[in-house]
């Protein structure tokens, strides 16, 4: 939390490129292979907050953990920097998942130890850099605490924590927010935009929310039903932090409402393909 | 609590009572179950004589001995079978076939191999007490929690850290239901060796006291090894018990 930048440090060289990326699922060739991404291409500018927008099962979350090395592309490769991704890379990206990953049996600082010790940062910085992490969201005064002795809401926002407190350029996000009620996601979501305006990280955000698509990106990649393509991206030109008032401006409506009429055929797409297998759009 | 404890000797009182009733009003002959007070005397006598305790030195050392081995081998193979998915699916329900069958019924090979020793009994009770271990140690391992595991590679946790930070302490309240069941186990079955073929220890004494037509020492050893299941039973509760606390 240390690297000084600029509240706006998008600038043009690239952090992460994703190219011709594809994924299939299952056993190729047989009638249970998946096509779950069909090869997908993009750039993220460095310091840029971009979401990942679709439909529940366009692969939204696999193309995540593909940009994170978690599992290798069926096709493609992905780039960050300089290095091609083949594997997990933890000095370069930190990842907060949908469901608290915080290990049970660990205090809540201890998790933040932990991760350090994993990370390799030296002993000496562990607590300094978990208590201002924790300070940063609010949760300083539980650093004692286990996690199961935390509401959901507070689970998640040490979580997110944890993931600051990586200090890592890149920040992947999978749905962080997506157990938490509407009220606690909208904090939370205010107090990410202030707080990564100053940290000048790199976020890519899985959503499938549109508000918080809309509130939070520079820009937003909608992707098609599955198999997940990026249809269109849209970008949202509005200085960070941004503040609730945001919410309440015309322009908030429109790119809602734009996102909104991107999404629903996709939307009614990948509903169609739940109740009826074979009309999934898989085949071709 | 208190409740709980007055149920307990009211029990206690039950079966002394039915003893009482049996022997001195039903006139139960005294070669199947004699009375209360002369297996008290038989039982003042083996205090005495030093009987129990180098019987029940014979019969620990047995256990001890045996539990090490299982413990030791249980682990190692529990952990690794549970190294893949591939060798848990061919492997457990092998393992856990074996445990279904009585395996006192091999007892026997057990001593046509190894003698009536000592020996047997440890290879005996190893073997029976391995199981328990070994399949909670792979039910333990191979169920953490998918999600723990991502997050620690997306950190850069090394295998050998993530088994110590995450697969450990998940499998742990399983590991150590395997550890303390399969002390009991492996009680049962050094008892149940030296009861059918020994040479010395608490089982045999129970045996010989029955060969001897000696019915007040018989009932006098089974109510010292009840005594010490219950007694080593607390102990291991005790252990298990401090085991959960953070």
């Amino acid at each position: 939390m240390n690297i000084p930048k600029p509240a706006l440090a998008v600038d043009d060289a690239v952090a992460i490129s994703v190219r011709n990326v594809t994924q299939r699922f299952g056993d190729q060739g047989s009638a249970r292979e998946v096509l779950a991404l069909d090869n997908v291409s993009l750039d993220i500018k460095r310091g840029e907050f971009v979401c990942l927008l679709g439909p529940s099962g366009c692969g939204k979350s696999t193309l995540l953990n593909i940009i994170g090395g978690l599992f290798p592309a069926t096709e493609g490769s992905v780039t960050i920097g300089d290095t091609r991704v083949s594997g997990p890379l933890p000095r370069e990206m930190a990842f907060v998942f949908q469901e608290s990953t915080l290990l049970p049996w660990y205090t809540v600082l201890e998790n933040f130890r932990i991760a350090q010790k994993f990370q390799r940062v030296s002993r000496a910085e562990w607590d300094d850099r978990a208590m201002s992490a924790l300070k940063a969201v609010g949760m300083a005064s539980f650093a004692q605490h286990y996690p199961n002795q935390l509401s959901v809401g507070m689970r998640q926002r040490v979580n997110l924590a944890r993931g600051i407190c990586m200090e890592t350029p890149l920040l992947m996000m999978d749905e962080p927010f997506a157990a938490l009620d509407e009220q606690t996601r909208m904090v939370l979501g205010e107090d990410l935009s202030a707080l990564l305006a100053k940290t000048g990280k790199t976020i890519v955000f899985v959503t499938h929310s549109l508000a918080e698509a809309v509130f939070l990106s520079d820009r937003i990649f909608v992707m098609t039903a599955r198999p997940g393509k990026i249809k269109t991206v849209v970008t949202i030109d509005e200085p960070h932090p941004r503040s609730p008032d945001f919410m309440l401006e015309e322009r908030f409506s429109v790119w809602r409402n734009e996102l909104y009429a991107l999404l629903r055929d996709e939307i009614r797409q990948a509903m169609a393909a739940l109740r009826d297998p074979q009309a999934a759009p898989a085949e071709h | 609590m208190l409740v709980n404890r007055i149920i307990q000797v009211a029990f206690l009182g039950l079966i002394a009572a039915a003893w009482y009733w049996a022997t001195d009003i039903r006139g139960v002959p005294r070669l199947l179950l004699p009375p209360m007070e002369s297996v008290g005397a038989s039982f003042g006598r083996l205090i005495e004589s030093g009987a129990f305790w180098s019987a029940l030195q014979v019969t620990l050392s047995t256990v001890a001995q045996a539990y090490l081995i299982a413990v030791l081998s249980g682990l190692l193979a529990g952990y690794l079978v549970s190294r893949s998915t591939f060798s848990v699916d061919v492997l457990e329900p092998v393992i856990s076939g074996i445990f279904a069958i009585p395996l006192i019924l091999f007892f026997p090979i057990f001593v046509l191999f190894l003698g009536i020793g000592v020996s047997s009994k440890i290879a005996f009770a190893a073997v029976y007490a391995f199981f328990p271990i070994c399949l909670n140690t792979i039910a333990g391992l191979s169920q953490v929690d998918e999600r723990y595991l991502r997050a620690a590679r997306s950190m850069g946790a090394s295998p050998f850290e993530t088994f110590r930070h995450i697969q450990f302490p998940a499998a742990r309240p399983v590991l150590v239901n395997g550890l303390r069941v399969s002390f009991l186990i492996c009680f049962a079955a050094v008892l149940g060796g030296e009861t059918l073929m020994s040479m010395d220890g608490l089982g045999r004494n129970i045996a010989q006291s029955a060969e001897a037509m000696a019915p007040a020492n018989m009932y006098a050893w089974i109510i010292f090894v009840i005594l010490t299941a219950f007694v080593l039973n607390m102990v291991v509760t005790f252990i298990e018990e401090r085991t959960k606390e953070h």
